[in-house]
C-alpha cells in the first residue's frame, strides 16, 4: 500500500500532531480568537475596575443580553448560508408589542406566546421564499421584512404597552441563585437556544446542509442535499428566534415598545462576525456567536461603568466589526493565493 | 407601441395614476396657490419634502449602477446634521449667515470624507459594498451621537431654517437644491463620459478593465458622490426640524432610496441606469406617502405599504417571473447548474 | 462501498465482445444558433479508461454534460448497461451510477474529508449524524484506494491534488459504474499525477469505466486505452491509443480546414529582420507561463502555437498588462516599460483582444457604438467626452471598414454573432491607434468566411506597420498569418521558427512532441 509523502501521518512527531489538530479544526480558529478577545477584555476590565468580574456582574452580563444572544443564534444560521437577515430587530419589536397587546386583551400567555413565535416565523418564511424562489438578494428581501415588521409594530400600537401578566413577568423576575450567581428563566432560554442551535448544526442533516450551502452551494446541490428547502428554513428559524427575543425583551423591560430593536440587527451581525463566523458563509459556530454577544455585552458594561456616552458603543462595535472583516478578508485572500 | 416599451413608461404611468387617484379623492390636491410670491399646495409640499430622499436616491443610483450599494447614507445624514448644528450652536451667533455657511461647508466636507472612506474600503481594499457600508451604517450614528453629546441639539437660526423652509423665486429652496443636483448629475452623465463608463463598469467590470476603463476610480467616486448627497440631505433634514437628531435622521432612508432607484427602472444588478427614472421613483414614493397620510394612517405605520411595494417590484423583476413570458429553459443549460466557461480548459 | 465486478481481461486492446457500459448515439445539442454537438456517438467499456479530446469549442464539455445530466439534449439516446436512460439533473446521473469529479473540485472546502465523502448519504443513528460511523466508513473508502488521508481533517487544508482524490473516493463510495474525470491533472505535479494514475488503475480492475478528459497528450497516452476525438461539435473518430500515433491524434484534433480561400500572401513585412520594436525577456506569470522570451519587429506578425494549456493565453495576457508579471521585462522601442494594467499598456500602444470575447471582451448590454468608442473614450478621460456625433462617425467608419453586420450602431453588442463581435473588438482596439496588437484566438468559433476576413485584416494591419501577436490553436492559420511562429509547451517557448521554413506537418510535429526532450534540441 503506497502513500503519498505529503499525507503520511505517524503518531510520534509532536509537530505532526499539531498539524493534525489544525487540519481538523481550522474553522475553529476564529472562534478561539473571539474567546481570546473576551478573556482579554475581562482581564483588562478587572484590572481597571477592580471588581468587574464579579458573580453579580457576570450574571447580569448574560441576562442583559439574553435577547441579543437568541437573535445571534438565528443570525448565525443565516450567515452560515452566506445570507443576511436585516429584519430581526424589527421582528423582535413587532412580536414584543404584539405579545403585550394580546396579553393586555386577556389572551392567556400559553396562547399568546406561540402566536408571536408563529408571527416571527411567518415573516422569516416570507423572506426565505423571496430569497430562494424569486432570486432576491438576501439583504433586499430582509430589508423588506424589516419594513414590514416595523410598520406592523406600529399598527399594533403607536405607544408602548405595559405587561402585567405574571406568567410572562415571571420569566424575568424569578431568579435561581447559586451563591452570588443568579440566572433567570430568560437567561436559561437564551442558553437553551444556543445549545439547541449548536446541536442542530452539528448533528442533524439540516445543520450540515447549512454548512454545505455556505461552503459551495453548487456542490451541495450536486451532492443531492435539499438546498432550496434549507435556505428557506434558515430564515424561518431566524424569524422565529427573533420572535423569541421579542418575548425575552418584553419580559425584561416589562412592556412592549414599537421602537425597540432599531439597529439590533447590526449588533447581532457584529456579534456573529466577532464570534468567528465568516460573512462569506460556511464557517462559524453558534458558540462563537454567543461569545461575540458576551464581548458586545462586556464592552457595553465597561462603557457604562466608565460613565462614557453610549454612542461610543456603536463606534467601537463598528470598529471591531471592520477589524474582523479586514482580518477575514486578509485570511481569505491569503488562502486563495496559496492554491 | 414604442411608447409602452420606453422604459420610463410604467414609472410615469404609476405616478400619474397616483396623482389622478389623489385628485379624485381630494380635489385640492392639485391646487396650487400663490401667496406673497410663493407657491403653496399639496404638490408643492411633495416637491419640497422629497428633497432629502431625492438627493440620497441620486447618489444611490450611480452606486447601484456599478453593482454596489450604500447602506450608510442614513448615518451620513445624521453626522452631517450633527456637525452643522453643533457648529452653529457653539458659535454664539446662530443667526449669522457666515456662521451658517461655514457650518454647512464643514458638514459637507465631513460627508465627503465619509464617502471617501467607503470608496477606499470598496475600490481599494476590495471589500463587498454591502459589508463595507454596513460598518459606517453602524458606527456613523454613534459618531453623530458623540458630536451632539447625546442630546438633540436645537438651534434658532434664521439662515439655517431657510434651507428647508425658505423660498427662492417662487419655489421652495429645498426643492431647488434637489433640482440643481438632478440637473448637475444628469448633465454630468450626459455631457461627460461618466455615464457610459459607469454603465460599462457595472455591466462587465472585467471587460471594462481590459478595455482600459479606470474602474477603480469610477467606483471610488460614486461612493464619494453618494456621501456628498447624503450630507446635503442631512443638512436639509436637520434644517427642517431645526435640530440634529442623530437617531432619527435618515432612518431607513436607504431602503426608500433603493426602492426609488428600482421603481425608476435601474436594475440592482448594475449597468444601465436612469436618473430620470429615479426622479420619478422618488416622486412616486413621496406621493404614496402623502396618500397614506391623507388616508389617516399614522406615518409610523407607512413602512408596511412600502414593504408591499418593494416585494411587488422585486418579484416582478425576478428572473423566474421574467421567464414566464419566454420559451422554456434547457437550451441555455442554465437550470441551476453553472455553465463552466470554456476558458476553464486553458492553462488552468 | 463499491462492488467488485468481475474484472475484464487485462486492460488492453483485444477488440471486444464485451458490450459497452455506456452508449450515446446521435447526441445533438444546440445553444441558440450555435450547434455544440452534432449527431455525436460515444461509448465506454467497463474497465477501460477512455479519453475525450479536442480543442476549445470542440464540444468536449458539452458531451460530458450530456452524459452526466447537466443539460438536456435536443436529440440523441443515452444507454447505460443497455437500458435507455434520461437524466434531469446531475444528481439523477449520480444515483444511476455516473459520478463526476469536476475540474473545480465540486466539494465543500469548509467541512471534513469524511463529511465530503458521505454527505447526502451519511450514516445516521436515530435520525442524527453518526460522526464516528461516518469517519469509519470514510477511512475505509480511503483505505481501499490506498490513500492515507485523515478523515477528520478539513478538506480545505489539503492541496488540490488530495482534494481531488477525496472527490474520487466520494465518487466511488457508491456503486459507481462510470467515473468521469474532468481535467483532473491540471493542478497536479508529477508525483501527484502518478498517485492519481495508481488509483485509476485500481478502479479499472473493478470494472469501472473511466472517462478521462484532458488535453495533456502524454498523460492520455500513458493511462488511456481508448480515445474519442471531437472537432467543431462533430465526431472525428474513436480509436485505441495503441493504434494511434501522437501526430495523427493531434492532426485529427486540429484538422485540415478545407481551403475554401486562396492562399493570400503572408504578412507584409520582410522576414522580421527589421529592428526589434517590442521585446520580452523572462516573462513569468501565474498561472502557466515561465521564462518566455520573444522579439517583434514593426509590421511583423508573430504566431503563438501550442496545445491547450501550453501557456498561450497566459503569455498573451502577461505581455499586455492584463496579468501581473512575477518576473521579466518588457521593452518597447528600446525602453523598459512597466505594463502595470491594461489601461497603462493601452496608453503605450499595447492592446489585447481576449480569448473569451463574450465574457471578457464585449460589454454585452452596451451598443455597438458604445463598445467601439469605449477604449478611446477611456483614454481621453472622463471629462473630455467624445460628442455623440463624433462617436457615431467613428463607430460608423469602423463598422464600414470591418464590415460589421448588421450595421446597426445601436444594437446591443451581445446580440451580434461571434465573428462580428470579434470585429467589434478589433474596431475598439484599433480605434486607439495601437502599435502592438495581441490577438488571442480571434477566429475561434467563427465561420470560415469571417475567419478569412480577419486573417486578411491582420495581414493588412501588419503591412501598415502594426506589430501583431497572433495566438491560435489552428496551425494552418498560424502559419498563414504569421511571419514567425513561437511554439509553446508546458508554459515555455520551446522553439521559434520562420513560417516560410516549415510546413504544417513539421509544425504539428513540434507541437505534438512528447515532453521528454530530444537529444538534439535546436533552440532558436
Amino acid at each position: 500500500m503506497t502513500t503519498t509523502e505529503t499525507t503520511e501521518t505517524t503518531r510520534s512527531s509532536p509537530k505532526q500532531a499539531d498539524d493534525r489538530f489544525i487540519n481538523r479544526h481550522a474553522s475553529l480558529m476564529p472562534t478561539f480568537a473571539a474567546l481570546g478577545v473576551l478573556v482579554v477584555l475581562l482581564v483588562a476590565a478587572q484590572l481597571y475596575f477592580g471588581d468587574f468580574v464579579s458573580p453579580g456582574n457576570m450574571s447580569a452580563l448574560l441576562l442583559d443580553n439574553a435577547y441579543l444572544m437568541v437573535i445571534a443564534v438565528g443570525m448565525t444560521f443565516v450567515i452560515l448560508t452566506a445570507g443576511i437577515d436585516l429584519s430581526v430587530g424589527s421582528v423582535m419589536a413587532f412580536t414584543g408589542i404584539l405579545l403585550a397587546s394580546l396579553l393586555g386583551r386577556g389572551m392567556p400567555a400559553a396562547v399568546a406566546v406561540p402566536v408571536i413565535l408563529l408571527a416571527g416565523a411567518v415573516i422569516g418564511l416570507l423572506i426565505g421564499i423571496l430569497v430562494q424562489y424569486f432570486d432576491v438578494q438576501p439583504f433586499i428581501a430582509s430589508l423588506a421584512g424589516l419594513f414590514l415588521a416595523r410598520g406592523l409594530a406600529f399598527v399594533v400600537s403607536l405607544k408602548s404597552i405595559r405587561v402585567d401578566d405574571p406568567s410572562v413577568l415571571w420569566l424575568q423576575s424569578t431568579r435561581f441563585q447559586v451563591g452570588d450567581w443568579y440566572i433567570t428563566p430568560t437567561g436559561i432560554i437564551a442558553l437553551l437556544a444556543v445549545g439547541i442551535g449548536a446541536f442542530v448544526l452539528q448533528y442533524t442533516r439540516f445543520g450540515r446542509t447549512v454548512y454545505a450551502i455556505g461552503g459551495n452551494e453548487q456542490s451541495a446541490r450536486l451532492m443531492g442535499l435539499k438546498v432550496a428547502r434549507t435556505k428557506v428554513f434558515v430564515y424561518l428559524v431566524s424569524g422565529s428566534l427573533a420572535g423569541l427575543a421579542g418575548l425575552i425583551l418584553t419580559a425584561y423591560s416589562g412592556a412592549g415598545y414599537p421602537r425597540n430593536g432599531i439597529g439590533t440587527e447590526l449588533d447581532a451581525i457584529a456579534a456573529v462576525v466577532i464570534g468567528g463566523t465568516l460573512l462569506s458563509g460556511g464557517r462559524g459556530y453558534v458558540l462563537g456567536s454567543m461569545i461575540g454577544v458576551l464581548v458586545y455585552g462586556t464592552i457595553k458594561t465597561v462603557i457604562s461603568f466608565l460613565g462614557a456616552e453610549q454612542a461610543w458603543m456603536q463606534i467601537i462595535v463598528g470598529g471591531l466589526l471592520l477589524l474582523f472583516i479586514l482580518i477575514q478578508r486578509f485570511i481569505v485572500s491569503r488562502s486563495e493565493r496559496r492554491e | 407601441m414604442g411608447v409602452v416599451k420606453h422604459r420610463l413608461f410604467w414609472p410615469i404611468a404609476a405616478l400619474l395614476t397616483l396623482v389622478v387617484v389623489n385628485t379624485l379623492s381630494r380635489p385640492q390636491f392639485i391646487k396650487v396657490t400663490v401667496r406673497d410670491g410663493q407657491l403653496y399646495g399639496a404638490l408643492i409640499d411633495i416637491l419640497r419634502n422629497s428633497a432629502p430622499l431625492m438627493l440620497v436616491a441620486l447618489g444611490m443610483t450611480i452606486v447601484i449602477a456599478t453593482r454596489g450599494i450604500d447602506l450608510s447614507v442614513g448615518a451620513v445624514m445624521a453626522v452631517s446634521g450633527a456637525v452643522a448644528l453643533t457648529i452653529i450652536h457653539d458659535s454664539g451667533n446662530p443667526d449669522n449667515l457666515g456662521t451658517v455657511v461655514s457650518a454647512v461647508v464643514v458638514a459637507l466636507l465631513v460627508a465627503l470624507v465619509l464617502g471617501s472612506w467607503n470608496g477606499m474600503l470598496i475600490a481599494v481594499l476590495g471589500i463587498q459594498p454591502i459589508i463595507a457600508t454596513l460598518v459606517l451604517m453602524l458606527a456613523g450614528r454613534g459618531v453623530a451621537l458623540l458630536i451632539t453629546e447625546g442630546f438633540i441639539t436645537t438651534v434658532n437660526s434664521g439662515p439655517f431654517e431657510y434651507i428647508a423652509t425658505g423660498y427662492l423665486l417662487i419655489l421652495p429652496f429645498a426643492f431647488l437644491i434637489s433640482l440643481t443636483a438632478i440637473l448637475l448629475i444628469g448633465a454630468f452623465e450626459r455631457r461627460t463620459a461618466l455615464g457610459m463608463l459607469t454603465e460599462a463598469v457595472g455591466i462587465n467590470p472585467e471587460a471594462s478593465r481590459l478595455a482600459g476603463v479606470r474602474s477603480r476610480g469610477i467606483i471610488f467616486s460614486v461612493y464619494v458622490v453618494s456621501g456628498l448627497m447624503a450630507g446635503i440631505a442631512g443638512i436639509i433634514y436637520s434644517s427642517n426640524i431645526r435640530a440634529a437628531d442623530a437617531n432619527a435622521a435618515g432612518l431607513f432612508i436607504e431602503l426608500y432610496a433603493i426602492l426609488a432607484v428600482v421603481l425608476g427602472g435601474t436594475s440592482l444588478q448594475g449597468g444601465k441606469f436612469s436618473i430620470a427614472g429615479t426622479v420619478i421613483g422618488v416622486l412616486i414614493i413621496q406621493t404614496l406617502n402623502s396618500t397614506i397620510l391623507f388616508l389617516g394612517v399614522p406615518s409610523a405605520q407607512s413602512p408596511v405599504f412600502f414593504a408591499l411595494v418593494v416585494v411587488l417590484v422585486v418579484i416582478v423583476q425576478s428572473p423566474r417571473v421574467r421567464q414566464l413570458g419566454r420559451r422554456p429553459r434547457g437550451a441555455t443549460g442554465s437550470d441551476g447548474t453553472a455553465d463552466k466557461p470554456a476558458k476553464a480548459e486553458v492553462g488552468a | 462501498m463499491s462492488q467488485v465486478r468481475a474484472a475484464t481481461d487485462d486492460d488492453n486492446d483485444r477488440v471486444d465482445p464485451a458490450r459497452p457500459l455506456l452508449e450515446l448515439t446521435g447526441a445533438t445539442v444546440r445553444f441558440g444558433e450555435e450547434t455544440a454537438l452534432d449527431a455525436v456517438d460515444f461509448r465506454m467499456f467497463p474497465g477501460e479508461v477512455h479519453s475525450l479530446m479536442g480543442e476549445n469549442g470542440a464540444g468536449k464539455s458539452t458531451l460530458v454534460k450530456a452524459i452526466t445530466g447537466a443539460l438536456t439534449m435536443e436529440a440523441g439516446i443515452l444507454r447505460l448497461e443497455g437500458q435507455q436512460v434520461t437524466f434531469a439533473t446531475p444528481h439523477d446521473a449520480q444515483v444511476a451510477g455516473i459520478s463526476t469529479v469536476y475540474q473545480e473540485i465540486e466539494l465543500l472546502p469548509n467541512v471534513s474529508v469524511a463529511e465530503n465523502i458521505a454527505l447526502g448519504r451519511e450514516s445516521r443513528r436515530f435520525g442524527l449524524i453518526d460522526w464516528r460511523g461516518m469517519r469509519r466508513n470514510a477511512a475505509a473508502a480511503l483505505h481501499e484506494l490506498g490513500l492515507d488521508i485523515d478523515p477528520a481533517s478539513i478538506l480545505g487544508t489539503h492541496p488540490v491534488a488530495v482534494q481531488q482524490l477525496v472527490a474520487i473516493a466520494r465518487a466511488i463510495s457508491t456503486d459507481v459504474k462510470v467515473l468521469v474525470l474532468d481535467e483532473p491533472t491540471s493542478s497536479l505535479d508529477l508525483n501527484e499525477v502518478a498517485e492519481l494514475f495508481r488509483v485509476i488503475r485500481e478502479l479499472k480492475t473493478r470494472g469501472v469505466a473511466i472517462l478521462f478528459v484532458s488535453h495533456f497528450l502524454d498523460q492520455v497516452y500513458e493511462i488511456c486505452d481508448r480515445v474519442t476525438v471531437l472537432r467543431d461539435g462533430r465526431l472525428v473518430g474513436e480509436y485505441k491509443t495503441s493504434d494511434l500515433l501522437r501526430m495523427d491524434l493531434v492532426q485529427k484534433m486540429l484538422g485540415h480546414n478545407v481551403s475554401a480561400y486562396r492562399a493570400s500572401p503572408g504578412g507584409g513585412a520582410p522576414e522580421g529582420d527589421g529592428p526589434v520594436f517590442f521585446s520580452a525577456r523572462g516573462i513569468t506569470a501565474a498561472p502557466g507561463i515561465a521564462d518566455a522570451d520573444l522579439d517583434l519587429a514593426e509590421g511583423e506578425v508573430l504566431g503563438l502555437a501550442g496545445l491547450l494549456g501550453s501557456g498561450r493565453t497566459p503569455l498573451a495576457r502577461a505581455l499586455t498588462g492584463v496579468d501581473r508579471l512575477q518576473s521579466g521585462t518588457i521593452r518597447l522601442e528600446q525602453r523598459d516599460e512597466n505594463l502595470a494594467n491594461p489601461r497603462r499598456a493601452m496608453t503605450l500602444g499595447v492592446v489585447y483582444s481576449p480569448e473569451d470575447r463574450r465574457a471578457d471582451g464585449i460589454v454585452g448590454h452596451l451598443s455597438v457604438q458604445e463598445n467601439i468608442t469605449l477604449s478611446v473614450q477611456s483614454q481621453r478621460g472622463v471629462m473630455r467626452r467624445i460628442s455623440t456625433a463624433r462617436q457615431r462617425e467613428l463607430a460608423a467608419s469602423w463598422v464600414e471598414a470591418l464590415d460589421i453586420r448588421p450595421p446597426d450602431l445601436d444594437k446591443p453588442a451581445g446580440q451580434l454573432s461571434g465573428g462580428n463581435q470579434q470585429k467589434l473588438l478589433l474596431a475598439r482596439l484599433l480605434a486607439v491607434s495601437p502599435r502592438v496588437l495581441v490577438l488571442d484566438e480571434p477566429t475561434r468559433g467563427i465561420d470560415v468566411g469571417a475567419k478569412v476576413e480577419i486573417q486578411n485584416l491582420v495581414s493588412e494591419l501588419a503591412g501598415n506597420g502594426l506589430s501583431v501577436v497572433f495566438v491560435s490553436a489552428e496551425l494552418e492559420e498560424v502559419l498563414r498569418v504569421g511571419d514567425r511562429v513561437a511554439v509553446l509547451k508546458d508554459g515555455r517557448i520551446i522553439e521559434t521558427v520562420r513560417s516560410a521554413d516549415v510546413s504544417v506537418d513539421q509544425l504539428l510535429a513540434l507541437v505534438a512532441r512528447p515532453s521528454v526532450p530530444e537529444p538534439e534540441d535546436e533552440r532558436g
